[in-house]
C-alpha cells in the first residue's frame, strides 16, 4: 500500500468510525482533535486499524502521533 | 416530613406503539403487538411468538460516543425517556442544575453480552472488543447511558426484580421523594427482545405455542390460555414532589398514593397467593384508601395457567367481584422487566381518557377468573383511582396505587 492508498483508506474508515467529515482529515491536522478522541476512543481506534490494516498499534505507537502525517508514517512503517 | 408524589411525564416504546399516541390508539382498539418470529423458529425456540419492537435509529439524536454503549435496553429506554421528559418539561440543562435521579428497572443484557463474547471467541483478543461493549453488557446499562446523556445528579441505581422491576422502580422512587430525599426521579423499565434474552425462559415451556393465531395467543384469565408471550421495549415514568411539579408548571398526570411490596419466600418460579395478597393490602394500607374506591385493577396476569388463577384469587379476596380488571398483556405480551412501568403508563392513559382497555382474548372464564370482573372489550369508564400489580420470579411482588390529582 503506497502513501496515497494509505491516506484514502484510512480517511474512509476513520471518518466512518468516528463520524467526522472526511474533508477535515488533512495531513497537517491534529489526529486527536480532528477525530475528537477521548481515552475510550483510542480503544476503538485500535480496533478499526486492526480490522482495516491487519496490525495492532500499541500505546507507545500513539505517543509519537500528533498529526495525520505522523499516523501515515506509522502505518507505512507497520506495513513495510 | 412526608410529601405528596406526582407523575409529570410518561413515555412508551412498545410492541403496541412508538409513543403515547400510537399506544393510546392500540389500547382503545384492543390491538395486539404479537407476531410469529421466524428468527425464533430458526434459533430453536419452542414458542416462536413475541411482541416485536424495532431498534430505533438514534443517530439523529445522539453522538457516536453517546450511542456506542447502548444495546436494546438502553436504546429503547432512551426513546421512552425522551418522550417522558418532553412531556414533563425537563431537559439536560435544567437537570444539570437541579438534582434529578434515575431508578430504572432492568434485569438482563443477554444480547449485548453474547455479541461481545462472540467477538472474543472469534478474535481471541479482548483488546479488540471495542470501548462500548462494557457499557452495553452491565445490567445498569440504562442508568449509565441516560444519566450521562441527561446530566442526572441524584440517585442513580438500577433495580433488578425480575418482572416486577419496573413497578418497584416507581415504588422506590416514590419512597425517596416522599421522604424528602429527592425532588424528581426518572423511573421506568426496559426489556430486550432479541433471541438470546428469552431462550432459557422459553425452555421452561411457559410460553404459548398458539402459532396459528399469534394475536390470540396471549389470553390472560381465559380458560384456554396456554402460556405467556414474551415482549419488550421500554417505558419511562417521571415522578416528582408536588412542590417541584407545581413550581415548574409541569403537567400532573396522577398522584402516587401507595406502594405495596412483598417476597413470597417460597418457590423460585411458582406464584403464591399469600405474597400477592400481602402486597395488595400493603399498598391499600399505605394509601389510606378503602378497596371500594379502586376503579380499575391493571392485573399482572401474563396468560399462564397457574399465575392468572392465583392473581384472580388475590384480587377477589381483597376487592370482591365488582372492580373492573384487565390485563394489558393480552395485547402487549409480557414486557417483563419493563411491564411494571409500562402498565402504570397504560393505565394513566386510560385514566386521562376515561376508558378501560380490553383484556382481549378473554372468551371463557375458568373457576377463578369467573369470580372477578374482567373487561373483555373497550369500555368507557371514568377512572379516579387504579391499582397495578407486578409479580416476578423469585417471588417478588409490587403493587402501586395511582389517583387522579386533586389539589
Amino acid at each position: 500500500m503506497n502513501r496515497e492508498e494509505i491516506i484514502s483508506t484510512t480517511k474512509r474508515f476513520l471518518s466512518e468510525e468516528f463520524e467526522v467529515d472526511p474533508g477535515k482529515i488533512k495531513p497537517e491536522n491534529n489526529l486527536q482533535k480532528t477525530l475528537d478522541l477521548d481515552s475510550l476512543d483510542y480503544v476503538d481506534l485500535v480496533v478499526v486499524i486492526e480490522e482495516n490494516l491487519s496490525f495492532k498499534p500499541t500505546a507507545d505507537d500513539f505517543k509519537s502521533i500528533d498529526t495525520f502525517n505522523d499516523f501515515y508514517d506509522l502505518v507505512e512503517k507497520k506495513l513495510a | 416530613m412526608e410529601r405528596r408524589v406526582v407523575i409529570t411525564g410518561i413515555g412508551l416504546y412498545s410492541s403496541i406503539g412508538n409513543g403515547k399516541d400510537e399506544v393510546l390508539d392500540s389500547l382503545r382498539n384492543g390491538k395486539s403487538g404479537i407476531i410469529y418470529d421466524k428468527e425464533r423458529e430458526d434459533f430453536g425456540y419452542r414458542s416462536k411468538l413475541t411482541g416485536m419492537v424495532e431498534e430505533p435509529n438514534l443517530k439523529p439524536f445522539l453522538s457516536r460516543r453517546e450511542r456506542i454503549g447502548m444495546h436494546q435496553p438502553a436504546m429503547y429506554a432512551y426513546m421512552s425517556t425522551k418522550e417522558a421528559l418532553e412531556q414533563a418539561k425537563l431537559d439536560a440543562d435544567f437537570m444539570n442544575d437541579n438534582e434529578t435521579g434515575i431508578i430504572f428497572g432492568n434485569d438482563s443484557t443477554a444480547g449485548a453480552v453474547i455479541d461481545t463474547i462472540d467477538k472474543v471467541r472469534e478474535r481471541k483478543d479482548t483488546t479488540l472488543i471495542g470501548s462500548g461493549d462494557i457499557f452495553q453488557n452491565m445490567n445498569c446499562t440504562v442508568n449509565m447511558n441516560l444519566s450521562t446523556i441527561y446530566k442526572l445528579k441524584g440517585i442513580n441505581i438500577t433495580l433488578s426484580a425480575a418482572c416486577a422491576s419496573g413497578s418497584h422502580s416507581i415504588g422506590m422512587g416514590y419512597l425517596l421523594i416522599k421522604q424528602g430525599l429527592q425532588e424528581r426521579i426518572v423511573c421506568g423499565g426496559a426489556q430486550e427482545i432479541n433471541v438470546y434474552a428469552m431462550g432459557s425462559f422459553d425452555g421452561l415451556g411457559a410460553f404459548s405455542i398458539r402459532h396459528d393465531e399469534p394475536t390470540k395467543a396471549c389470553r390472560p384469565f381465559d380458560a384456554g390460555r396456554d402460556g405467556l408471550v414474551p415482549s419488550g421495549g421500554a417505558a419511562t415514568v417521571i415522578i416528582e414532589s408536588l412542590e417541584s411539579a407545581l413550581e415548574r408548571g409541569a403537567p400532573i398526570l396522577g398522584e402516587i398514593m401507595g406502594y405495596g411490596f412483598s417476597s413470597n419466600g417460597d418457590h423460585i418460579s411458582n406464584p403464591n397467593f399469600d405474597g400477592q395478597y400481602r402486597s395488595l393490602n400493603m399498598a391499600l394500607k399505605q394509601s389510606n384508601l378503602d378497596p371500594k374506591v379502586i376503579d380499575y385493577v391493571n392485573a399482572h396476569a401474563t396468560s399462564t395457567p397457574v399465575g392468572d388463577s392465583m392473581e384472580a384469587q388475590a384480587i377477589h379476596s381483597v376487592f370482591g367481584s365488582k372492580v373492573p380488571v384487565s390485563s394489558t398483556k393480552s395485547m402487549t405480551g409480557h414486557e417483563c422487566w419493563m411491564a411494571g412501568a409500562s402498565e402504570i403508563a397504560y393505565s394513566l392513559l386510560m385514566m386521562q381518557n376515561d376508558f378501560i382497555a380490553p383484556n382481549i382474548n378473554f372468551e371463557n372464564p375458568d373457576e377463578d377468573s369467573k369470580k372477578i370482573n374482567i373487561i373483555p372489550e373497550y369500555k368507557e369508564q371514568k377512572i379516579d383511582t387504579f391499582l397495578s400489580n407486578s409479580f416476578g420470579f423469585g417471588g417478588t411482588n409490587s403493587s402501586l396505587i395511582i389517583k387522579k390529582f386533586v389539589k
